[in-house]
């Protein structure tokens, strides 16, 4: 009976490469180093799509009701920037002050922050859920929140819809709600099986969809209409102090999100393969999960339900830089943000003085899109 | 490329290192009983039912059954994908369910069986994911770092190995189930690990990557360390390159042997209830396994 050496000292995988032995010798990685993603093009495409981004916010600004003239803007934006109150005089120059830096920025700002958010919760639960159709709804979060503001209209907070600082965190609660059904529910044996959290959501969906329908039908007219353009998702110019609330916590949440990046890449490839790279999946799951729940739940507070960002910009930038999420995930907050940006520009100016919802912009640029991208895989699969 | 486990100790030299007259075994399975949680409360069949056996370290042991004998269960209790109800399994004399996720990954690399690929990672990036469980552990548990030099030179030699180095640059969503199942190889590989697990690892290769995955399989066996077990139903592959073949049914070992004493003739034909024709490989001398010919009468 043939049997190997049982006994002698242990010598490593490692120890081999490290001796020479057993594999062949390269160039040091130099084949690999052209075919990964490197910092210097990391730095490439974010340094042009932040570019763009600026570009793309610029011409979000000059457009509205009334145009303002670039080199205009270009002033007041430094003049605000540096606290520079000369030529306060001119009430014409005040007008358009108060537009740019009361009424526009903010609102631009506002729809680069929440495109981001969406973008990068979308590209997040893709690889989390391996679903390339997966995005910040299929939870049921998103509706979860959507529930918890119509809720809050029904009670009577307040009589013009939008105008209510109540809401979104009638929303956030909602979100917050939603996510403990769906965690509790999903939960078995202490572990978070992604099959049954898809499954729950699905169900959260139609359930708080129903409920939300039921609320619209039994609330007078007036009120309905406004829940209704919330609901198709709606962006308003929020105060700078709103702002910066929002603006801290979906950033710390983002941040947190990003630190993860690498650990998308092994955990896209299956929850088992996962684990044999070495990566705590249940913890991973349930720390993202949450994550993404926060954000969703305070995106749709303020925003409303936009649709198909989540969904069709991390799959559009997927086929153009790659699937290492170190690229792709802020790659596609940029993307989202710039999008939504563009987005509500559209949907303030195309029938103005009238404002179109932005997730009708979305849906209708999102939507072809998206079917664009499903025939063109159906082709090259053929 | 010295140094690459500096500071990753993986903690487990200590076994092989004190341990002068009993022998080092890279896992030692103790009366192991598993059963799936969904079908507990249905019935009480037990997947893997009172396996108790050992590998050596360096050794190559082959897992054969036929299909539902519990094989690729065995392969996730070993690799702890998932854990045993009863009995116990050491991996280098430390109990397996003790040790973190990241360790075990360390030490044990794993080719799964389900090459299903969704996301369009380069051939270079799945290689380079199996220096995940290496990377360094910084005070925020970060992991959004960057693989270092020595990582990527990794990666680049057993791509060399595994004759992938030239699909570096293309889609894993694209390449052929061979070329992909010696993408994970590589994968596995670039972990640098000391036990290797592979479940069917010729499964979707031509006559010429099988021969390759079976060279492969014994130069690491030639240069000793690397201890390898494989999950196949090909039983000349396992005939032909491993050193003990283990012979599960039901749940059960069979046989556990070296692969004279297991592929033979009337223990195949009980197992697998079928007839086999066992003769002897003309190159090696071991048994190798062939399906009776149309022409031959049942019962012949």
């Amino acid at each position: 009976m043939r049997q190997p050496s049982a006994t002698g000292s242990p010598r490593s995988c490692a120890d081999r490469l490290s001796n020479g032995q057993g594999f062949a010798v390269s160039a040091r990685g130099s084949v690999v180093q052209g075919a990964i993603l490197t910092r210097s093009r990391l730095i490439l495409i974010l340094g042009a799509l932040s570019l763009t981004t600026v570009a793309v916010s610029l011409v979000c600004l000059h457009f509205g009701a009334q145009p303002i003239a670039y080199g205009e803007m270009l002033r007041l934006l430094i003049s605000a920037m540096t606290n520079d109150q000369s030529g306060t005089d001119d009430a014409a120059a005040d007008i358009t002050r108060t537009i740019l830096l009361q009424i526009r920025l903010p609102r631009v700002l506002l729809g680069f922050l929440v495109g981001c958010s969406l973008a990068s919760v979308g590209v997040v639960l893709q690889a989390l859920l391996r679903n390339p159709l997966a995005d910040p709804y299929v939870l049921g979060v998103s509706s979860g929140a959507a529930l918890g503001a119509a809720l809050g209209v029904l009670c009577g907070a307040g009589t013009t819809f939008l105008a209510e600082a109540a809401l979104p965190a009638c929303g956030f609660a909602g979100g917050i709600m939603a996510l403990v059904i769906v965690y509790r529910t999903a939960t078995s044996a202490e572990r978070l099986p992604i099959h049954s959290l898809l499954l729950t959501g699905v169900i959260l969906n139609a359930i708080f969809s129903a409920l939300i329908m039921f609320i619209t039908s039994i609330l007078d007219p007036n009120r309905s209409y406004g829940m209704m353009a919330w609901l198709m998702g709606t962006l308003t110019s929020p105060t700078y102090s709103g702002l910066v609330g929002v603006l801290v916590y979906l950033s710390i949440s983002l941040i947190l999100l990003f630190r993860q990046m690498r650990a998308l890449n092994i955990l896209a490839l299956g929850e088992d393969t996962a684990r044999t790279l070495g990566i705590d999946t249940e913890q991973a799951k349930r720390s993202i999960f949450i994550l993404t729940a926060l954000v969703t739940g305070a995106v749709v507070s303020v925003s409303g339900m936009i649709g198909f960002i989540g969904m069709v910009v991390p799959h559009a930038v997927r086929l153009a830089i790659g699937a290492d999420h170190r690229l792709l995930l802020p790659a596609s907050a940029l993307v989202g943000g710039t999008f939504l940006m563009g987005a509500d520009t559209m949907a303030r100016t195309l029938i103005a003085p009238t404002e179109i919802p932005v997730g009708i912009i979305t849906a209708l640029a999102g939507g072809p899109f998206f079917v664009y991208l499903l025939l063109w895989r159906k082709d090259r699969l053929a | 490329m010295s140094g690459v486990r500096d500071g990753q100790s993986d903690g487990l030299d200590q076994c092989c290192a004190t341990s002068v007259v009993k022998p080092c075994y890279a896992y030692e399975v103790q009366s192991l009983r598993f059963r799936y949680q969904s079908t507990e409360s249905m019935n009480n069949k037990w997947i893997l039912d009172d396996l108790s056996f050992q590998v050596a370290e360096g050794e190559v042991l082959g897992i054969v059954g036929p299909n539902g004998s519990g094989k690729t269960s065995l392969l996730k209790l070993l690799a702890r994908l998932a854990s045993p109800q009863q009995g116990g399994v050491t991996l280098f004399g430390r109990d397996l369910t003790g040790m973190r996720q990241d360790e075990i990954a360390r030490v044990v690399g794993v080719v799964p069986q389900d090459t299903q690929q969704l996301f369009p990672f380069t051939v270079a990036e799945t290689v380079l994911m199996g220096r995940f469980p290496h990377r360094p552990r910084d005070r925020w548990g970060t992991a959004c770092g960057w693989e270092s030099g020595e990582d990527v030179a990794i990666a680049e030699e057993v791509m060399l190995t595994m004759d992938v180095v030239h699909l570096a640059q293309r889609a894993v969503t694209d390449l052929s189930g061979g070329e992909r199942q010696r993408t994970l190889i590589a994968r596995a590989l670039a972990q640098t690990p000391r036990v290797l697990l592979l479940d069917e690892p010729t499964a979707f290769l031509d006559l010429q990557h099988q021969v390759e995955i079976g060279s492969v399989l014994c130069r690491l066996k030639a240069e000793g360390g690397l201890t390898v077990i494989l999950i196949s139903h090909d039983l000349n592959l396992v005939s032909q390159y491993c050193d003990r073949i283990l012979l599960l049914d039901q749940g059960r070992v069979v046989r556990l042997g070296c692969p004279e004493q297991v592929i033979e003739q009337g223990t195949l034909e009980s197992v697998y209830r079928c007839r086999v024709l066992v003769d002897r490989h003309p190159g090696t001398g071991l048994p190798r396994v062939t399906l009776p010919g149309r022409c031959m009468p049942d019962g012949a």
